[in-house]
């Protein structure tokens, strides 16, 4: 069970609470994790990353196990403790005013 | 007795605004979608329950959101706005080759035949449609592919499709305003599109009586006379009596020819609103007098309205989208402001008073009329 934390307005967007599980199977990766998470909430397509190249819509930012996950590349398995669901995968709008 | 409904898109969210056909109280709904960037919420002609709402967000892009009972519940719908074929590039403000990207839709108009036939004006400047309520979206490419597109640049604002016009005469017409390109004809539903700038002069360009290169603020028109249409430019205020081929300035005696606004009163044709606005870049009203200007002859003459709006120390803006007219006898007009406010005038903008005056900036404003 994968756990993902969802910026505020993503929440509202797919009327769910700030944490949702979904379930995977291996390997885990960022890409992995996103597509579950827009199957599951189609209408989060294109709020995370761009509909056409797959890239990270810039002032989003991923975090788990007090790293920042952002730069690495997205096929790459995460943290074994966001695997197991010890620690949940953060998704992280980035802190501007206005 | 009859109704009317005030869509307000703001910079934090939508709201809902609610009266009898008196238009003296008001039930205030919202805000909807708080902290997301609406602009623009539009209900369909035939289906009044059935309203469309853009959302845009720097974080998290493009939504689309759809109501299906006036505005109770929201469900999102789709959200991909992809341009047809190789984009090509536009002109960047530096003059040098720059990519079409998409960035957010400026602009919702449903059909007047089919609640799920919609169009979204969009930045970098394009027409889309849907046909299915929202859900999927294609794009008209023969707007951008017309063979201007390349020399289209941004005004301040980003290279934005602001303006969509449908004509209900003629199913096939329909026009749309670009800042900053100009504004443009279709005769066959979107597939092919004619620049119709031709009298509009704009010194900010090198050749001021330019084919497209206008920064077209908003155009209107009267439903009953679709070939006259009303133009607010960056400078003058314009009027076209032959569905665009040539325009003249009917600015007259207005205290400042810039604006963002024009709209055409619900039952007199030649009735003209604008809310003159002090440029260059101050883009607040002049002296501090916040004044809708009407124009009973179709341009030329202005008289100022100001009854119950702020005529000292104001200095918001009303921005392109942000000026409505309801079909009630009299006429209803409504506009929104950068400060916040929405004002109202059940009798067609001799006396005003606010409908709300402390909501966020204000980026756009619709009005239905309701059985």
């Amino acid at each position: 069970m994968i756990r993902v934390i969802l910026p505020s307005h993503l929440r509202m967007l797919a009327s769910t609470d700030a944490e949702v599980k979904l379930t995977l199977d291996a390997p885990v990766t960022l890409n992995a994790v996103l597509e579950a998470l827009e199957r599951v909430y189609p209408m989060l397509r294109g709020t995370i990353r761009d509909h056409g190249t797959g890239a990270r819509r810039p002032l989003l930012r991923f975090y788990a196990c007090q790293e920042d996950l952002t730069f690495q590349s997205p096929d790459a398995p995460l943290p074994e403790a966001v695997i197991s669901g010890v620690e949940p995968l953060r998704i992280i709008g980035a802190i501007a005013g206005g | 007795m009859s109704k009317v409904r005030v869509l307000v898109g703001t910079r934090k969210g939508a709201f809902v605004l609610e009266s009898d056909g008196q238009r003296r109280e008001w039930r205030i709904r919202g805000p909807h979608f708080g902290g997301w960037e609406i602009y623009h919420v539009k209900g369909s002609a035939i289906d009044p329950d059935r309203l469309y709402a853009s959302q845009a967000s720097a974080w998290f892009g493009q939504v689309i959101h759809r109501s299906d009972d006036g505005g109770e519940t929201w469900n999102p719908v789709g959200n991909q706005f992809t341009y047809k074929g190789v984009p090509g590039t536009h002109q960047w403000y530096d003059g040098t080759p720059h990519p079409w990207e998409f960035k957010r839709v400026w602009h919702l108009e449903p059909s007047f035949t089919d609640p799920d036939i919609l169009f979204a004006g969009v930045e970098d400047a394009a027409l889309f449609r849907s046909a299915d309520g929202g859900q999927t979206w294609e794009e008209l490419p023969g707007l951008r592919g017309h063979g201007s597109g390349s020399q289209w640049a941004p005004g301040a604002g980003g290279m934005c499709l602001h303006t969509i016009l449908l004509d209900r005469q003629n199913p096939g017409r329909m026009f749309v305003a670009i800042s900053a390109a100009g504004a443009f004809r279709s005769e066959d539903a979107g597939n092919t599109w004619k620049p119709i700038n031709r009298g509009l002069k704009s010194d900010y360009i090198p050749d001021s009586d330019a084919e497209v290169g206008h920064c077209v603020h908003r155009i209107a028109m009267h439903s009953s006379r679709p070939s006259v249409l009303f133009m607010q430019k960056h400078w003058d205020v314009m009027r076209s009596d032959d569905a665009g081929d040539t325009w003249v300035e009917v600015s007259g005696d207005l205290p400042s020819d810039f604006g963002f606004v024009i709209d055409v009163h619900a039952h007199e044709p030649e009735t003209v609103y604008v809310v003159p606005i002090k440029s260059d870049s101050e883009h607040y009203p002049p002296e501090g007098k916040l004044r809708v200007y009407r124009s009973r002859t179709g341009g030329g003459e202005w008289e100022p309205l100001a009854h119950g709006l702020p005529q000292e120390n104001c200095y918001v803006n009303v921005l392109r989208d942000a000026m409505a007219v309801d079909s009630l006898d009299p006429c209803g007009v409504y506009f929104g402001t950068t400060g916040g406010q929405v004002y109202a005038s059940a009798d067609g903008g001799d006396h005003w008073a606010p409908i709300v005056h402390d909501l966020p900036a204000v980026l756009s404003v619709e009005v239905q009329t309701l059985p």
